[in-house]
């Protein structure tokens, strides 16, 4: 049998940013941003710090409208759309936010299942099912009973992810997700984000700028630069890091500094 | 061989449970296999019950060949594990009242100590500013003065002079029967000299200045800021307590004077329009009424009050989680002890007084 969740891959863009123009007041972090993100694609929004990467996943999950542009998801423009509709579109996003945001009051798996209570017709026994059911997925069947504060930055990470993953997302969003975490788990972080990919068929958008996890899962992205403030690059980190013709973005890349590189070429036969 | 038909969406509503008897016949050795031909969609509800059945035949001592499953659930059903997670270690039963008391005792006196410890090391820090060495941002203490004094005369002003107001009206229908309006003046001069304008302040910033101090403090803690002091080496009690109790310790007074004369003039505008009193007779009267030493008694107080504010609103603060819930709850607890502390405090006072004869 065809797997409906595989045969998705590698269709029509699940997510376009036409133009959008991204500001805080008068200042503005991003201007003219257009890309679009395939379905079951692993999309990087990656750049140097402070170039606006956050800012720009800010406005995708419904966070910060834009000053201009449309966002689309599927065909339809998500800003445009009614704060009720907006809201129905935004149940089939995951996001897992740089910290975890897991809320403190409520145990583990309480942060799991109020989204399922909240927007699901579920029974309390089916919902304590599922709720086991996502954090094994993220390997934190033991963490259930446990209070955010009571657990590490990783197990935050995991349990922030499993909430995430609550209502079968569509597409799931990861804030910095190796940040703060040490190379062992981020590359353990990195297998689980391929295989919900895999496994949920799902699309997946990493704001990152650390490498090794990004040359690892990411199959297609967007580089910003802080400087002219808008991309500068597209393709995945590979395509950047080998044949990018933006010498400031294959410096990035390659986690040289851009006069070291030039210096490089410079004294090549 | 088990069998799959239709769709399996838990978003739908419909998460099915494996059977108690689901796997009946499976038996050690035996490998259970599933037929998904007829499935439609799929979510976390299949994998569900897939997890189920995965477990069932393992504690049965089958095996599971999940080959004919959709590729993307075999990925999902090779991340979660085999069988149940242990369960976690049973509490230990000991002698429940015996324990709970030795618990309470035990945090009581630790609880003495570190507080006594605490208002000590303020006090030494209070002491080394009158020797002209200050381990205190000035800014610090300025910044806690106008949060703690100007910031807060506006709720002083409403609270004193409606609670003059009131005095006056509930004095003025029964002294009005003996013909002795005038003495409505002694009776909201005295009641808020000597005890309502300094209670009354003092729960005001109890509230309102307690519950911030200890807001504030659990906030830093959760955000690791006091770790760096102890780390940096400067001392928690200069850098926080100290302005903090300092600027309650010389607003508190203030305001209660301004409570006072607030109150008197609240009083004093219902007795005027209500009763047959002048101007300068309820002023006259208010001015003999209240001697000097019944403002320093509530002066006195007034800083005790402060002191006992800073240092338990400091206290809870220091001693919260790290957690959102935790600032909340510390708040809280500020502003209840805050309260009830200056209640008893002021009993305490009541009664000494009424012993010395004052």
């Amino acid at each position: 049998m065809a797997d409906p969740k595989l045969r998705k891959r590698d269709e029509s863009p699940l997510l376009a940013l036409k133009d959008v123009t991204l500001a805080f007041g008068p200042k503005v972090i991003q201007h003219d941003l257009s890309f679009d993100v395939r379905r079951g694609s692993i999309f990087a929004v990656m750049g140097g710090s402070g170039c606006g990467k956050s800012t720009v996943l800010k406005s995708m999950i419904g966070l910060l409208r834009p000053r201009n542009g449309s966002i689309l998801v599927e065909t339809e423009d998500y800003w445009a759309a009614t704060e009720a509709r907006r809201t129905e579109i935004g149940r089939r996003f995951g996001v897992l936010f740089q910290s975890g945001a897991l809320w403190s009051s409520l145990t583990v798996g309480e942060n799991v299942a109020l989204p399922l209570q909240m927007f699901t017709r579920l029974g309390a026994a089916a919902i304590s099912r599922l709720v086991k059911l996502k954090l094994a997925l993220v390997g934190l069947e033991n963490a259930e009973d446990q209070l955010p504060s009571d657990i590490s930055g990783g197990m935050k990470k995991r349990a922030g992810l499993a909430r995430a993953l609550s209502l079968d997302p569509d597409v799931l969003f990861f804030d910095e997700p190796s940040a703060g975490l040490d190379p062992i788990t981020s590359s353990r972080l990195d297998d689980l984000i391929l295989n919900l990919r895999d496994g949920l068929g799902a699309t997946i958008v990493i704001v990152s700028h650390e490498l090794p996890s990004l040359f690892a899962i990411a199959d297609d992205g967007v580089f910003l630069d802080a400087r002219t403030k808008t991309a500068i690059a597209h393709g995945s980190p590979a395509q950047l890091r080998d044949s990018c013709p933006d010498p400031q973005v294959e410096a990035f890349m390659r986690r040289e500094r851009p006069e070291a590189l030039t210096a490089g070429k410079d004294t090549s036969p | 061989m088990l069998c799959l038909t239709g769709d399996w969406m838990a978003q739908s509503g419909r998460v099915p449970a494996l059977p108690p008897d689901g796997l009946k016949g499976i038996g050690s050795g035996q490998t259970l296999a599933f037929d998904t031909t007829g499935i439609g969609r799929w979510d976390s509800g299949l994998i569900e019950f897939l997890w189920d059945a995965k477990r069932a035949a393992i504690a049965a001592g089958a095996s599971i060949d999940g080959a004919t499953l959709p590729p993307s659930a075999q990925k999902l059903l090779g991340l979660l594990p085999d069988g149940e997670p242990p369960p976690p270690p049973a509490r230990r039963r000991g002698l429940g009242p015996l324990n709970w008391l030795g618990g309470v005792t035990l945090e009581f006196l630790t609880e003495t100590g570190t507080l006594t410890t605490l208002l000590a090391n303020t006090a030494k820090g209070g002491a080394l500013i009158l020797v002209g060495r200050v381990r205190m941002r000035p800014v610090d203490l300025l910044a806690n003065i106008k949060d703690a004094g100007p910031s807060a005369l506006l709720i002083i002003s409403v609270v004193n002079f409606l609670l003059g107001a009131i005095l006056a009206f509930v004095g003025a229908i029964q002294l009005q029967k003996f013909a002795a309006d005038i003495y409505v003046a002694n009776l909201v001069g005295v009641a808020l000299v000597r005890e309502m304008a300094a209670v009354m302040t003092a729960i005001i910033m109890a509230g309102r200045t307690g519950g911030a101090y200890a807001a504030r403090i659990a906030t830093m803690l959760g955000n690791e800021e006091i770790d760096a002091l102890q780390v940096i080496g400067i001392p928690v009690e200069d850098y926080i307590l100290l302005p903090s109790i300092l600027a309650l310790i010389l607003t508190m007074p203030l305001l209660y004077l301004y409570g006072c004369l607030v109150g008197i003039a609240g009083g004093g505008v219902v007795a005027i329009s209500m009763l047959n009193i002048t101007v300068a007779g309820y002023v006259q009267q208010t001015l003999g009424a209240v001697p000097f030493d019944q403002f320093v008694f509530g002066f006195c107080k007034s800083i005790v009050f402060g002191i006992l504010i800073g240092v338990t609103s400091c206290r809870i603060g220091l001693k919260a989680g790290r957690s959102a819930a935790d600032v909340g709850i510390a708040a809280t607890r500020a502003v209840v002890t805050g309260i009830v502390g200056v209640i008893v405090l002021d009993s305490l006072f009541a009664a000494i007084a009424t012993v010395v004869g004052f």
